[in-house]
Order: structure tokens, then C-alpha cells, then sequence
């Protein structure tokens, strides 16, 4: 923390627990604004609880956080107004037209109709979508509705985005697609926290952090990551460090059953 | 505000492309009156009946007339003995018999006391009740007509006719159909439609928004709010065109009183989604919890004072109880707020109970 005006988001000694069991554990970390940082670690590692705690979903059970320069405990609304946010469950809904849906989330976040409406037309000019614009959710591709829930998390020009696992099911041209997105919103100036276990896409980011057992158990550029971990890929990094902060348990395993991260549970292992 | 309506309209379009939702708030209200109203009724039209009369004198004559012609009966046969009774009703067709006893005018003016036997056919028992309070009835009116002393007969039914003077069933299944039917509407749509975004995960998004969590609830509940009343007024307005149940008390009134039980019905909704995240768990409390004590513990069908105690006292914590007794006060009997004060305040005792669970729950969800 050099120059702590540039940093967009500042955590510190962040704990959740639930129960007797603690999913996040002094975590301390800031991310730059501008910056792609990758919130990487196995199912139940904790990644969801503390992208749900920067959201403002949950609240951290102690630990300084400021999002956007806002304090998460008393500006929350401040915080709401300068992030975005895509789930790893889809989040457009069905029954409503990609124009309606783009409407509506623009509508929540307080836009005029007319800026609304300029925004929505470059974005499908974009995406190549113009011939769509009213048809329903349902009818669409998967990967374009991926890419249009990005789009529309970023349509009321956030500070920061946070993804979480946005690219689960999604085959690899069009996550490629979707990560010259990423790029495209990072260029623009928007940071993007993004979570992710597909370890090719780590390389994508600038910064990654590598959270096992709900501690940050490395955290770096990947190509230092891998020097450090004298390691060719990613992966590899991965899994060195997942071995050796805790040997007896195998990978595929984790701590997939612990309460609190449920939702997380029906991931699928991608680096083995 | 802006945000609010945008979100509101979105509500709208969610209701208005579901046609299965579409058909449960407007087709279900329409076919189950007229179902309830002309299928389930407890009126009895032409009921077969068997008089013997020994005395045949103008006394038990007028009687016998009063009842045929009062289109409840029709005379089955004049029996000549005693003996005949069993028999007639072992045949089935015969679900009442009427036994005057010997001399009866003659008893009646001497003594001012002549005896009648009603024999109902109890193997159906509440065709049996029913017919056998209609001859009552008739009977003691009669009594009361002729001015004579004849003071036991008279007490008897009198209560059951007031306000509904032909027993008409439909008068009774309006106002408790009501309560069932916006119950169903407004507790498990508003329960379903927010269940139906928590599965979907868009809860997140909206609760990641600058929209406030109670702007959230607010917005998806007030569509329901407003069909819902749409709803009562299909009912109220069915009911009294196609049955002719009328409205004796203030229409406003009772629009308020609707409008209290909807917000009961919601708040209720609200916190059964904040219970459970899935639509089926929702689907199955509303039906499970709410629709079967409502049908049954409400008064609706069976009369509460006939359960046992601890039925009855289970009957005193269901909201159905009070909507469905002040609809009937306002509707039939035409009484004012003087008369359901108290069954209002109970309502609105369980609207700020649920909201103020309902409203903690989402609290502890969030944290």
C-alpha cells in the first residue's frame, strides 16, 4: 500500500464465521483502481463469502473494508451506487425481452430513459445483438445471455465490477469473448474483481490472490506467481500450494461440505 | 420513486406473460363462485315428503299446504297408517315424513297444545337438518300467523332464518370464498414471486443495487396487491349479479375491510418467502397451512361451534375466522364499524405480527 489513493478497495483483517466455522480469516488485501484482480481458490475456500461481503449481501463478522472509498459498515448506499455485480447463477430474467431486462436494470440504478436508451443501443451495437433486442431471455443462446448480464452489470458505469465465476458453463470461444469484455471494461477504467477456478483465465489477470482454507495463502502477479512457485502454468502454482497448506486432504475433496458455502458445493473440480 | 415504478412495471409484465398466473388470479375466482355457487349449495329444492294426517281438519290442512307450497317439498305420497312410515322410507325417495297426531285442531284450541312428528331421513344428515328445519320453520311461522299460545314450537328456528330468510347456501360460501380465494391469491403469488427470484439468483442482483431491501419487497408485493383487490370486486360483483347476494352495509367499508385482509394475506406471503428459497416449499406452505385451515378451520363450511374444544380454539388464531364473520356482518347483516370493530383490530393485530417477523427475518438473512 504505497499509494493508498489508488486503491479502490482496501480489506482489512476481514473474518466471517458462521458458527464455530470461519470462512473468511483475516483476510488483508486492496485491489488498484483500474486493475483485474482474480479472487482464485478451491469450492468452499471462502471466495463467495467475501465477494457476497464487498457486495454489501452479508455482513463481515469483523474487519475494515472501504469500497470505492466508501466505508462498507455506514455508506452502504454509496457503496451500492459505485459497484456492479454478475452472479455465478444467471441473473437476467426469463420472461423479459434483452430490451427489457437492459431497461429495467437501468431503471434500478437510477438512469434517465433516455440515457437508458442510448447505452442499450451501443451495447447491442456491439454485441451484435440489434436483431434480438426483443426477444425473450429464454430464447437466447447461453453464452450471449453471459455476455448481456455483463453488460448490463456494468451498464450504469460502476467503479468496480464484481464476477462472480462468470464463465461457468460456457465453452471456451465464448469465454475468450467474454474476457476481451473484461478487458475492454478494465480499459474503460472500471475494476474488475472477478472469482474464477478455470486457472487459464488466472493468467488473464493482473493481480490474483489464492485463497485456501479461507486464508490468502499467495498473492501476486501470476507471472511472479509462477516464479516464485517455479511453476510453467497457473495450475501447476495451484496446485503446489494447495498441497502444501494442506497435505492430507485430497484436492477434489476441499472443504466442499462446510456450512455457509453451500451454493458453492455444486461447482465442479476444474484443475484436476 | 422513478426506480420504484420501473420495477413495478416489471412486476406487471411478469404477471401478464405467466398464463398459468394469469389464470389463478382471474380465472379461478370466476369458476370457483360459480362452482361453490351452484354445485356445493345446501339448498334443497323438491324434497319428496309423506305426510299422514288422521286428523284431516283445517288446521293440519293449511299446515300441509304452507309446506307444500313453499317449493322446499313436494308430496310423495298421503299415507293412510302408521305402519306405512317405514317402508316409504326404505324405498329412499322419501327424505321427510310428517305425522300429525289425531284431533289435532281440536288439541290445539282446547289445550293449546297439538303434537306433530317430523321424521327426517337421517341417512344423509345434513339433508335431514336442513328439511327438517324448514318444516320447523314453516310450522312456527304459521303458529305465530294463527296468534294462538302455542309457545314451544316457536322458538326453535327463528335465529337460522334472520338475514338470509330462504337459507340460501350462496349467501354463506361469498363471503368465505372470498377469504379462501384472497388468501390463495395473495399469500402464495407474492410467496412464489419472490421464492421465483431467489431461485433465479436476480434477489442478489437487486439486493447488490441501490434499490433497499423493503423497496425490493414493497415493489413485488404491490402488483398482487392491486389484482388481488381486482379479485374481490369479481367476487363481490359475481356474487351479487348471479346470485343476488346483496350488499346491505357500506360498500367503502367493506372495500376497506378487503383491502386489510389482502394486506394480512401478503404480509403473510412476505413471510413464508422469507422462511424458505425454493418455489415448491412456498407452494406447499401456502396450500398446506393456509388453504386447508382456511377452508375448514375458518367457519367457512363447518360451523366452529360445533368442533371440540381444542379445535375451536385453533379456529380463535386463524385470520380467515374474523374476515369471513366481518364480510357477513357488513354484507348480510348491513352493520357499520360499530359492529366489526373488534374483528378489525384483530386483523390488523396479525398484519403488523407477520410484518414484523417477516421484516427481522430479512434482517437475519442478510447478515
Amino acid at each position: 500500500m504505497d499509494e493508498p489513493t489508488e486503491d479502490i478497495i482496501i480489506v482489512k483483517d476481514l473474518v466471517k464465521s458462521f458458527g464455530s466455522f470461519t470462512a473468511n480469516d483475516h483476510l488483508t488485501f486492496s485491489v488498484k483502481r483500474g486493475e483485474i484482480f482474480g479472487f482464485l481458490g478451491a469450492n468452499g475456500a471462502g471466495k463467495t463469502t467475501t465477494i457476497k461481503i464487498l457486495c454489501g449481501l452479508s455482513y463481515p463478522t469483523s474487519g475494515e473494508l472501504s469500497i470505492a472509498g466508501f466505508d462498507i459498515y455506514t455508506q452502504r448506499e454509496k457503496v451500492k451506487r459505485n459497484i456492479g455485480y454478475m452472479s455465478q447463477r444467471f441473473s437476467l430474467y426469463d420472461d423479459l425481452t434483452v430490451y427489457e431486462n437492459i431497461r429495467f436494470y437501468g431503471g434500478i440504478y437510477g438512469l434517465a430513459k433516455k440515457e437508458i436508451d442510448t447505452r442499450s443501443k451501443s451495447l447491442m451495437e456491439r454485441l451484435g445483438f440489434e436483431a434480438s433486442r426483443n426477444k425473450l431471455i429464454r430464447d437466447i443462446p447461453l453464452g450471449w445471455k453471459q455476455k448481456l448480464a455483463f453488460s448490463v452489470a456494468i451498464l450504469h458505469n460502476p467503479r468496480i465490477v464484481f464476477l462472480d465465476e462468470p464463465t461457468g458453463g460456457v465453452d471456451p470461444v465464448t469465454r475468450r469473448q467474454f474476457w476481451d469484455m473484461i478487458f475492454e471494461a478494465a480499459h474503460d477504467g472500471i475494476t474488475v474483481f472477478v472469482t474464477t477456478h478455470y486457472m487459464d483465465e488466472a493468467e488473464y489477470c493482473d493481480r490474483v490472490s489464492i485463497m485456501v482454507d479461507g486464508r490468502i495463502a499467495a498473492m501476486d502477479t501470476p507471472d511472479n506467481l509462477k516464479q516464485q512457485f517455479g511453476a510453467p502454468s497457473m495450475n501447476e502454482v495451484f496446485i503446489k500450494l494447495a498441497r502444501a497448506t494442506s497435505p492430507p486432504v485430497p484436492l477434489s475433496q476441499g472443504r466442499g461440505g462446510a456450512g455457509g458455502e453451500a451454493a458453492n458445493n455444486t461447482e465442479s473440480v476444474k484443475w484436476t | 420513486m422513478k426506480r420504484f415504478r420501473g420495477f413495478v412495471i416489471k412486476e406487471f409484465y411478469h404477471i401478464f406473460r405467466d398464463y398459468r398466473t394469469l389464470l389463478i388470479l382471474f380465472g379461478m375466482p370466476a369458476v370457483q363462485l360459480l362452482l361453490f355457487g351452484y354445485v356445493l349449495t345446501n339448498e334443497i329444492k323438491d324434497a319428496k315428503i309423506a305426510i299422514y294426517d288422521p286428523s284431516k281438519d283445517v288446521v293440519t290442512r293449511r299446515i300441509s299446504d304452507k309446506i307444500l307450497s313453499s317449493g322446499y317439498f313436494l308430496l310423495e305420497k298421503n299415507l293412510h297408517s302408521v305402519a306405512e312410515i317405514g317402508p316409504v322410507f326404505r324405498q329412499g325417495n322419501v327424505k321427510l315424513a310428517l305425522i300429525f297426531e289425531t284431533d289435532f285442531a281440536q288439541k290445539l284450541e282446547k289445550t293449546g297444545t297439538a303434537r306433530v312428528q317430523i321424521i327426517g331421513d337421517a341417512s344423509d344428515p345434513n339433508t335431514a337438518n336442513m328439511l327438517v328445519n324448514y318444516t320447523t320453520g314453516i310450522i312456527s311461522n304459521y303458529l305465530v300467523s294463527m296468534n294462538s299460545a302455542a309457545v314451544p314450537l316457536r322458538i326453535i328456528p327463528e335465529v337460522r332464518m334472520m338475514y338470509n330468510g330462504e337459507l340460501k347456501g350462496v349467501y354463506m360460501f361469498v363471503p368465505g370464498l372470498m377469504a379462501m380465494l384472497l388468501m390463495l391469491i395473495s399469500a402464495l403469488m407474492t410467496s412464489l414471486s419472490i421464492t421465483r427470484e431467489k431461485e433465479l439468483g436476480t434477489m442478489e442482483l437487486l439486493l447488490v443495487s441501490p434499490l433497499r431491501p423493503t423497496q425490493v419487497i414493497i415493489g413485488k408485493v404491490f402488483p398482487y396487491v392491486f389484482l388481488s383487490f381486482v379479485d374481490a370486486c369479481i367476487i363481490l360483483g359475481l356474487g351479487n349479479a348471479v346470485f343476488g347476494v346483496p350488499i346491505q352495509g357500506s360498500i367503502a367499508l367493506l372495500l376497506m375491510e378487503c383491502f386489510l385482509y389482502i394486506t394480512m394475506a401478503l404480509s403473510l406471503g412476505i413471510l413464508i418467502s422469507s422462511i424458505t428459497s425454493s418455489q415448491q416449499v412456498a407452494m406447499l406452505i401456502s396450500l398446506v397451512l393456509l388453504m386447508l385451515p382456511t377452508i375448514i378451520l375458518s367457519g367457512f363450511i363447518f360451523p366452529v361451534e360445533n368442533m371440540p374444544w381444542i379445535l375451536q380454539a385453533l379456529c380463535y388464531l386463524m385470520p380467515p375466522k374474523y374476515f369471513i364473520s366481518i364480510i357477513k356482518s357488513i354484507m348480510l347483516q348491513g352493520n357499520g364499524m360499530a359492529y366489526v370493530w373488534r374483528e378489525t383490530l384483530i386483523l390488523v393485530g396479525f398484519t403488523s405480527l407477520f410484518l414484523v417477523i417477516s421484516i427481522k427475518k430479512f434482517n437475519v438473512r442478510l447478515a
